[in-house]
């Protein structure tokens, strides 16, 4: 919150926090502080379920050139799939 | 300065208050055992929540003598980790600014409720409560010190403000009727040394009585032990001004 860049976003799927799996239905991403990740500023994202509390939370915090990465390598897979027509089975 | 034939004790516990809206709000409070009086403190966490840090921070006030309050402003987000409740605090852009401002004003009223208390209260608050220390000894009377430790957004561009930050902390400068300390580290990205020194111009443009220290080779959170960014020299120094300022301000 203190760059304020966040943004949340639907997500439909399911996540394995400290409790086990949960059916989760938003990621909040945002640009700021990270817990645990050794910089001043991480992409962080929280797959949650505010429905269940704060506890339903998978969290990662990653460095610029990983998030990018990731997002990358995200669309190439989803890419592939669709080519190969395993999309919407 | 402690002696160690000294006798010392404290009691440090959980309590709870009234937010502004009524609500239940849990704080943190350390004190030295004693008559005192003692002067008061208010410490408000910052972005990483109302943990451990926090809590330590607050029974070093006690240890050097001040009765201290640090109220959990995320208590609206529900109770779990202070990590998880953080996080669900980051996704929502913050606490709203009033909301703040109010639990922080019940906070310095609970001290000066307290007998042993001996009618000064200051503020004190790093990252988002170093902000929030600004914002709310601007908005409300009662406080008698303010100590700013690397309060990002301080200094907001009109793209910036939200819902829950409608108004920059710095444009309430001509409100704020006590004296602050600001820390600061070179290296920060929030704030930089160019939002600082505007800060610095306001609080001058207004007449307000406030010294300002700026560490070379420090960053943002200096004082944080458990991280990357600590910085031993500049911590211990800024640890010795903060007890400098207040016992200047806070004692009768």
């Amino acid at each position: 919150m203190c760059t304020m860049i966040v943004q949340k976003v639907p997500v439909e799927g399911f996540g394995r926090g400290s409790d086990g799996w949960f059916d989760m239905n938003q990621a909040n991403v945002s640009w700021d502080h990270p817990f645990h990740a050794p910089e001043e500023h991480a992409l962080n994202i929280d797959f949650v379920n505010e429905s269940y509390g704060p506890g339903a939370r998978v969290a990662v915090e990653l460095s610029f050139e990983g998030a990018r990465q990731l997002v990358e390598t995200i669309q190439a897979v989803l890419g592939e799939a669709e080519d190969r027509g395993l999309i919407g089975e | 300065m402690y002696t160690t034939d000294q006798y010392e004790g404290m009691l440090a516990e959980t309590v709870a208050i009234r937010g502004g809206d009524g609500v239940r709000v849990l704080a943190y409070c350390a004190r030295p055992l004693g008559e005192g009086p003692f002067p008061g403190v208010v410490l408000i966490h910052h972005m990483p929540g109302w943990d451990e840090w926090y809590r330590e921070a607050t029974r070093r006030f006690a240890h050097h003598g001040y009765v201290a309050i640090s109220p959990n402003l995320y208590e609206r987000f529900g109770h779990g980790s202070p990590e998880d409740v953080a996080a669900a605090v980051r996704a929502d852009g913050g606490v709203p600014d009033d909301q703040a401002v109010a639990d922080l004003e019940a906070s310095m009223h609970f001290l000066r409720a307290l007998p042993f208390v001996n009618g000064k209260v200051g503020v004190f608050g790093t990252c988002s409560g170093g902000r929030h220390a600004v914002l709310v000894a601007s908005r409300v009377s009662g406080f008698d010190a303010v100590v700013d430790c690397w309060g990002g957004g301080v200094v907001m561009p009109d793209d910036q403000l939200t819902p829950q930050r409608p108004v920059a902390p710095i444009d309430y400068t001509a409100d704020l009727n006590c004296p602050v300390l600001g820390l600061f580290g070179a290296e920060d990205h929030s704030p930089t040394t160019d939002e600082v020194a505007v800060h610095e111009e306001a609080l001058k443009r207004q007449g307000k009585e406030f010294e300002f220290h700026m560490y070379e080779g420090a960053g943002h959170g200096f004082f944080y032990y458990h991280r990357p960014s600590y910085r031993q020299a500049q911590a211990v120094d800024g640890w010795d001004k903060i007890w400098a300022f207040l016992g200047q301000k806070l004692s009768n």
